[in-house]
């Protein structure tokens, strides 16, 4: 509770921040959505612009073959991409959510290290993990805010469709990947009490990098369809419990046969379980890991060691 | 004069050594390079999964987008360079008042501590560019005689991005420790506005209005025509020829830098008033 409290309150008596956090870094989100539509807008021109060879429109690799098939392309190609543009808004939401498990839970140790606080914590009478725990329910609640714009503004400026058809199921998976998450940003932040810049640089690394193995813009089964170095990056990015989440989710709100039903992992159950097994095995992880890093960062004299 | 140069050259260096002497100088090239790339792949596999869900190929768009998203890198990274030196030392190293009490230009220190995230940015512009022509097929046509208006469009388009970074430093005085929303905020405005990955004739009208007033619309645009000749996407810019184009950057470069000195120094004046020059905002 007590280290929940300044980030829901602490935060909000600087209000700036709902601009700045929150709203801002939409337009990366709209600019993705962007590409999408424009990829869908010349595939869409290709299927309605006549040509003495093509008189129905190109569909696909192939000239049309009369007006009703011109007209189901032009039906897929549109589901097509509001599908893309639904996938590209669901990780909008879920790199608010990494982003603060990078910035505010992983390095946050880091970060209290280098501005003088972290003495303070370790000596005063308290769990680390729960420690942890309050920084993540905090981080939760702030990013939330993030995460519901970016999903109003895919519904309501975008026009994305959601199709949810089993609400208890998509909160059961919504919440596990978060658990899972947050596990695995309590694991890193006890790596941070060991090192210095190298750390901060490591979560900066983090970012890019796993947007694209773990398919924050484009369902994560694009990547087995790369032949020879497609399926490892996928395998690489699903210790990252963001990748079975969002694919899971994906399913749930855009329905199962999206895409025909070809760029999914494994089915919704599979994934939820993957993701409670991610979530059991990343909090006791980063309870060990916490209290080894810590006697180890004790023994060499790093952990109020700053600006290293 | 002498002063102004000699606060660039130390600020540059410590800003190269701030950014790599953290690591290994082989892990720091890694370091530099992943990033960019990885960014690039991600616009790689929404081509494919659009391609293949699709059936359908658009091997122009594909260029466009690489090479907009190449020279993005740019943005992202000099943009970050600048207005991240007044946070950086004011909430995490805390020396910004030594370094603002000590007879140098604050200005002239923050384009010093930028210049390295430009050369580094550099390095990965060319890094994934060649990468695209090797192995993603981009088509990449830059002729002999384009190549000096191609550095002269190059170098106005860095000072703009300089000058607006400095601009946002000059905001940053003001505000608390926003950085990684201004990071991730800016840069997406241009990559919105700009027509970066896609023309902007996907834009709502009011959209492409943004987008023309902003001067780094046309840096994307002649740096495309350059690189990129022959892609035939309609960019909704061909009205404008190579030179009004260079004449629009030049007339930017200068505009910018004039606000961004109105803005740095009115920033500084008022966190100076409000006592918050050095303020640190931990939440």
């Amino acid at each position: 509770m007590g280290r929940s409290y300044p980030r829901i309150v602490g935060a909000n008596r600087e209000p700036s921040w709902i601009f700045f956090e929150a709203l801002l870094p939409l337009l990366g989100i709209a600019a993705y959505v962007f590409v999408y539509q424009a990829f869908g807008s010349r595939a869409i021109d290709a299927i309605m612009t006549s040509t003495a060879s093509a008189p129905w429109g190109i569909c696909g690799d192939h000239a049309c073959l009369n007006a009703a098939e011109q007209a189901a392309e032009r039906a897929r190609a549109l589901a097509n991409t509001n599908a893309l543009i639904a996938s590209v808004v669901l990780g909008g939401t879920m790199v608010a959510f990494w982003l603060n498990v990078l910035w505010s839970m992983a390095s946050q140790l880091y970060w209290e290290k280098e501005i003088g606080n972290l003495q303070l914590y370790m000596m005063a009478p308290m769990n680390r993990m729960a420690l942890l725990g309050g920084m993540a329910v905090g981080g939760m609640v702030m990013t939330s805010m993030r995460a519901v714009s970016t999903l109003v503004a895919g519904i309501l400026v975008f026009g994305v469709i959601f199709q949810v058809v089993d609400p208890l199921m998509l909160l059961a998976v919504f919440f596990t990947a978060l658990i899972a998450l947050y596990g695995l940003g309590m694991m890193f932040a006890s790596l941070y009490l060991l090192w210095g810049r190298e750390a901060w640089n490591l979560s900066a690394l983090m970012e890019e990098p796993i947007f694209f193995s773990s398919g924050f813009y484009f369902p994560v089964g694009g990547l087995f369809r790369v032949p020879g170095w497609g399926p490892i990056i996928a395998i690489i990015g699903s210790f990252v419990p963001a990748t079975f989440g969002l694919d899971a989710l994906r399913q749930l709100t855009l329905s199962s046969t999206a895409f025909g039903g070809q760029l999914w992992i494994f089915d919704v159950k599979t994934e939820l379980y993957i993701l409670v097994f991610m979530a059991v095995l990343f909090l006791i992880l980063a309870r060990y890991s916490l209290r080894y890093l810590e006697t180890l960062a004790k023994r060499e004299g790093k952990l109020t060691s700053r600006h290293q | 004069m002498n002063t102004f140069w000699r606060t660039f050259k130390v600020a540059a260096w410590l800003g190269w050594e701030m950014d790599s002497n953290w690591t290994e100088p082989w892990l720091f090239m890694v370091y530099s390079v992943v990033k960019p790339v990885a960014g690039a792949f991600i616009l790689v596999l929404m081509y494919t999964v659009f391609a293949f869900i699709g059936n359908r190929q658009d091997p122009a768009a594909f260029s466009y987008m690489y090479v907009g998203n190449s020279f993005f890198i740019f943005v992202g990274s000099v943009l970050f360079g600048t207005f991240q030196v007044i946070q950086s030392d004011r909430e995490w190293y805390q020396t910004i008042r030594y370094v603002y009490i000590s007879p140098i230009s604050y200005y002239v220190y923050i384009v010093g501590r930028a210049v390295s995230k430009v050369g580094v940015a550099a390095f990965a512009v060319a890094i994934t560019l060649v990468f695209g022509i090797a192995f993603l097929g981009i088509q990449v046509h830059l002729t002999l005689e384009a190549i000096p208006l191609f550095v002269a469009s190059m170098l106005l388009g860095l000072a703009v991005l300089l000058a607006i970074g400095i601009c946002l430093g000059g905001i940053s005085f003001l505000t608390a420790k926003h950085t990684h929303g201004l990071a991730e905020g800016i840069p997406g405005l241009f990559y919105v506005f700009c027509g970066v990955l896609f023309p902007l004739s996907i834009l709502p009208s009011w959209g492409q209005a943004i987008g023309q007033a902003i001067p780094l619309t046309y840096w994307f645009d002649i740096t495309r025509r350059l690189l990129a000749p022959t892609l035939g996407v309609d960019t909704t810019l061909a009205g404008y020829s190579d030179v009004t184009i260079m004449v629009l950057l030049v007339v930017s470069s200068v505009g910018f830098f004039g606000l961004s000195l109105l803005i740095f120094k009115t920033g500084e004046y008022f966190a100076r008033k409000a006592g918050k020059i050095d303020m640190t905002t931990s939440y």
